[in-house]
């Protein structure tokens, strides 16, 4: 018997607006991410995953006072990314009510940076993302910088890596298929989640039901992250957590009858 | 009248989380960090995420350790969160050994990363049900109003092994693994998993403890 699969909807974040784009490019507003995660909570998401994704850019993360707002009424743990480079980021983050943080490119260039913060603030709040793009069978190389910045880095040896400087958790996203709808890529996330002893976050390409069962069974996430499908009312959790009962995923059953809904 | 909490903060975890679940069941929530202000509490938390050392060590510099101790020894309201509950029991083995509490007796160990020969992932993240035995489930005055089918999220690599079954109330499992999910001693009450990240069944376990 295996764990519960985690429901994760991602919510890419540029400035006010929860966006959406292509191969992690080409964005388009959403909307108010507030409301799309009050939504997801209500639905019975199991966590809910922020991504400040133009924070490279600026050189810091945006996302304090939408997640200061948001957990106001979200009772669930939220993952915060993009643009965290240092411990005094992880704890206004984490003070902000994150539960975890996601960290990607400072991670990539400072690889302390991942044991600092497993010391500091424990391993199970250190995610450490990786954008890997496929070279060719068997060969993924890490990105940084939202898939714009080659590292060099071989993306099965660098998942490694980061879980041994103490990184509890891995947030995988394959930049080829993210946006794409055309599923993920499960040779990426199985080559990864068989080397690691750390749970796996598969992310990237979730167009429909059928894509989580397949990254559940042959590719063994430990976790769907997923976003347009979401966004754009293609399904809902409740649909995918009913889809994944009927095909013997293990999920956490959920009701929403609670006076705390 | 609005019932108050206090929340001790000893420096390292992250405290806004819980003390916000609170103020949402209509909690005054109080953040205390001195001995003086542990003493006069009536509903007392100690949250926690990080490493145990860390945490004691916070609780050592602010002289918080005895007021804790007497508060639960006069019976009063008390509820540990993950690290908050593992500082309760006498000894840790994460990084070294090291002094807990002592509150309840027991000790904490790291969850070991194979069982019944197959891997097993540390650490232990997710959703996972309560295993309540009957008779407790319809005494506790916290686990009363908890549904025996829906989950608690969980997210720690250390577990708890109680001296004294008896002080375990709740269990959940993990690849066929037992882990304690929740201890108690009258009205001294911990828990592994994170009521205030738990939805609903989570805020409703923080409005039983409030009406303690």
């Amino acid at each position: 018997m295996t764990s519960n699969i985690r429901l994760i909807p991602r919510l890419d974040i540029k400035g006010p607006n929860l966006i959406k784009g292509i191969h992690l490019e080409g964005l388009r507003v959403v909307g108010d991410p507030e409301i799309y995660a009050k939504k997801y909570y209500d639905d019975g998401a199991d966590e809910l995953l922020y991504m400040d994704i133009v924070a490279s850019l600026y050189g810091r993360n945006n996302l304090k006072e939408i997640i200061k707002k948001t957990v106001k009424n979200v009772f669930i743990p939220i993952t915060v990314g993009g643009g965290v480079r240092s411990i005094d980021d992880v704890r206004d983050l984490l003070r902000s009510g994150a539960e975890k943080v996601a960290i990607n490119t400072a991670a990539a260039n400072n690889p302390d940076l991942i044991r600092n913060v497993a010391r500091k603030f424990g391993s199970q709040c250190m995610v450490l993302s990786i954008e890997a793009k496929k070279i060719n069978d068997n060969y993924w190389e890490v990105y940084t910088e939202n898939g714009r910045q080659k590292t060099g880095m071989n993306v099965v040896d660098w998942a490694i890596k980061g879980c041994e400087l103490g990184a509890g958790e891995i947030l995988l996203t394959s930049v080829d298929q993210e946006g794409t709808k055309n599923g993920f890529d499960i040779e990426l996330v199985e080559s990864v989640s068989k080397n690691v002893p750390i749970p796996v976050i598969a992310s990237g390409g979730m167009g429909k039901h059928e894509d989580a069962l397949e990254v559940v069974t042959k590719a063994k996430a430990d976790a769907i992250s997923m976003a347009d499908i979401l966004h754009y009312d293609r399904t809902t959790i409740q649909e995918i957590r009913d889809f994944c009962h009927s095909h013997n995923i293990k999920v956490r059953r959920y009701e929403k009858k609670h006076k705390h809904n | 009248m609005k019932k108050s909490i206090s929340i001790i903060d000893y420096g390292l975890c992250n405290i806004f989380n819980v003390a916000n679940a609170f103020r949402y069941i209509g909690c005054n929530v109080n953040i205390i960090d001195s001995p003086n202000e542990v003493d006069r509490a009536d509903h007392l938390v100690l949250p926690g995420v990080g490493a145990f050392k860390d945490g004691m060590d916070g609780l050592v510099k602010r002289n918080l350790t005895e007021s804790i101790v007497a508060h639960a020894q006069n019976n009063k309201p008390f509820i540990g969160i993950c690290l908050g509950m593992q500082m309760m029991l006498n000894t840790s083995f994460e990084f070294g050994k090291h002094e807990g509490l002592g509150i309840i007796s027991g000790q904490v160990k790291k969850i070991p990363n194979i069982n019944n020969n197959l891997p097993h992932k540390i650490p232990h993240i997710g959703w996972n049900k309560l295993d309540i035995p009957s008779d407790i489930k319809e005494s506790d005055n916290l686990l009363k109003n908890q549904d025996n089918y829906l989950s608690m999220y969980f997210i720690h690599s250390y577990h708890v092994l109680c001296a004294n079954q008896s002080n375990i109330i709740a269990q959940t499992t993990y690849n066929d693994m037992m882990i304690v999910a929740m201890i108690k001693k009258n009205n001294i009450y911990g828990c592994q998993f994170h009521p205030e990240k738990s939805g609903s069944c989570g805020l409703q376990l923080l409005e039983d403890f409030k009406n303690l």
